[in-house]
């Protein structure tokens, strides 16, 4: 499962958070010695936090298949608990919620691990879409019915079957890369998360033009085109490692940081809506899992269903 | 032995409950104008579920988790001996007996005998789950003689969120949502404050806690 690609990929995520933590270190001492500056201590609880991120993917991607397929059906747990705290419901759906958790979730994951591709890219679309419902309407609350299945519908397509396009993609089959999809995670992992890092470097930089004032203030366009490009040409520079031709990498990075973007720029939406800044507290400085996650939800599909359609042969 | 036995079990079975009440809940415990410090206390909080208590324990910090009872009813608690065993030799229970005719001890001696013992206490003033729509039940006066007997004692409300919707009543599976606790700033008895008037200001103080931001 690890080659030394990914020992690369790993050393240099190792090698940046080194880095990034001797810069917060000497941020702490020279404007927060009493732990008092907010900015400081956060961005200090960011770079523990991405520490221990990086540890557990590491450890996944040495447990194997399983390792990873496991990692992000717990990932989807927490996500999903997030998002349902937030949404409507009543006790009609109590069994429609049971199911999501303890049914649905598993079911996905297991079609995952299990390669069955038929069923795993219509089982929440299809057949949880068309039977949640009936669960909750076999109770027969019919008070925001509506809303309150769509709501469900929403957690279930985000936090779960988006979610479980990441290790989906350790079972593509493309010739002269066998033995190495892990990389294909790594790589969407690293490039959407990097420029989520830097678009939060370049907007704190240089950052004035607020893309979506009534959304997000910390999202500007000076950000947005800083950041994905400079993740783009990064991710570019390491096409060696993918199936990617350099001007291929190219298109498939702009690709998954845009969407990274929009997945931010949509979650932002539906807090904001909701009244809330972050979806949790479980990762000190970044906030809930969803919090994290979100860009690479967003991408996670669709840098799934290019690479399939133009590399892989099943 | 056997002894050592059932108290090695106690603590097993607690730390198994709270992690499943951390897995299911990832409660999340805000400070209000109080600190977690080791003082004694009597945490009063809303009752509409069964893990109320157990949700309340998991997420004081350990030391003082250790030091915390929960105040439990007999006529729940003693109906069968595995919840006897939890409400007794896991969580530490005092149990008291919620009907006035049948009881041989007094609730509030019972309670204050427990805090002179030097634990805090963790009470729920409603004296039964609410699983009506109002917030909260009228409080019983069970607080109020306690605070009356010990007057010293920190009174800390505690907001619980969200727990109802994790398992209303008369469901078995629990559904993962994330709960929050709010504790707000201790109160305490003015001294020759009537009943009435203490026991709607506390129950006010408690409200005051209810997340603004809530789905």
């Amino acid at each position: 499962m690890t080659g030394p690609h990914l020992l690369w990929l790993l050393s240099g995520a190792a090698l940046i958070l080194v880095f990034a933590s001797i810069v917060g270190e000497v941020l702490r001492q020279r404007l927060s010695p009493n732990g008092d500056n907010p900015v400081i201590e956060n961005l200090n609880a960011r770079i523990n936090a991405w520490w221990v991120m990086v540890i557990f993917l590491a450890l996944a991607f040495v447990a194997g298949k399983p390792g990873v397929v496991l990692l992000f059906a717990l990932c989807s747990f927490a996500a999903l608990r997030e998002f349902l705290t937030l949404t409507a419901h009543n006790r009609a759906d109590h069994w429609s919620l049971v199911a999501c958790f303890f049914l649905i979730l598993p079911l996905q994951y297991w079609f995952v691990g299990t390669d069955w591709y038929g069923m795993y890219s219509i089982f929440i679309p299809v057949y949880a879409f068309l039977l949640l419902p009936v669960v909750s309407a076999l109770r027969g609350s019919t008070k925001d019915f509506l809303v309150r299945v769509s709501e469900s519908q929403w957690a279930l397509m985000i936090c779960i079957y988006c979610a479980s396009h990441v290790p989906a993609l350790l079972y593509l089959q493309i010739p002269g890369f066998e033995g190495r999809n892990v990389i294909l995670i790594a790589y969407l992992i690293f490039v959407v998360q990097l420029s989520d890092v830097l678009q939060y470097v370049w907007g704190k930089l240089i950052g004035r033009t607020k893309v979506a004032p009534s959304l997000s203030p910390s999202k500007t366009w000076e950000g947005l085109i800083g950041g994905t490009l400079s993740a783009t040409v990064i991710g570019t520079a390491l096409y060696w490692m993918t199936p990617f031709s350099p001007l291929e990498a190219a298109g498939m990075c702009l690709l998954i940081t845009v969407m990274g973007f929009f997945g931010g720029l949509v979650m932002s939406a539906i807090k904001r809506d909701r009244g809330i800044k972050d979806w949790g507290h479980l990762i000190a400085g970044h906030g809930g899992f969803l919090d994290r996650l979100d860009s690479v939800i967003f991408a996670a599909p669709i840098f799934f269903h290019v690479t399939r359609w133009v590399w892989s042969t099943t | 032995m056997n002894l050592a036995l059932r108290a090695f079990a106690a603590r097993v079975t607690g730390q198994a409950i709270s992690t499943f009440a951390r897995f299911i809940t990832a409660p999340r415990a805000i400070w209000l104008g109080i600190e977690p410090v080791p003082r004694q206390r009597i945490y009063f909080a809303n009752h509409s579920s069964n893990g109320d208590f157990v949700l309340l324990w998991t997420a004081l910090p350990g030391p003082l988790r250790r030091k915390t009872r929960p105040v439990a009813a007999l006529d729940y608690w003693l109906t069968s001996p595995l919840r006897a065993f939890i409400g007794r030799e896991v969580f530490n229970a005092v149990i008291i007996d919620r009907r006035p005719d049948a009881r041989t001890e007094d609730p509030v001696t019972q309670m204050a005998a427990a805090l002179d013992m030097g634990s805090s206490l963790i009470l729920f003033p409603e004296g039964q789950r609410n699983s009506s729509n109002a917030a909260l039940l009228p409080f019983k006066s069970g607080l109020y003689h306690l605070a009356k007997a010990r007057p010293t004692v920190d009174l800390v409300p505690v907001w619980i969120a969200n727990l109802n919707r994790v398992m209303p009543k008369g469901e078995v599976i629990p559904v993962p949502l994330i709960c929050t606790l709010t504790f707000g700033a201790p109160l305490h008895l003015d001294p020759d404050e009537p009943k009435d008037t203490f026991l709607i200001r506390v129950s006010h103080a408690l409200l005051a806690l209810q997340p603004q931001a809530q789905a």
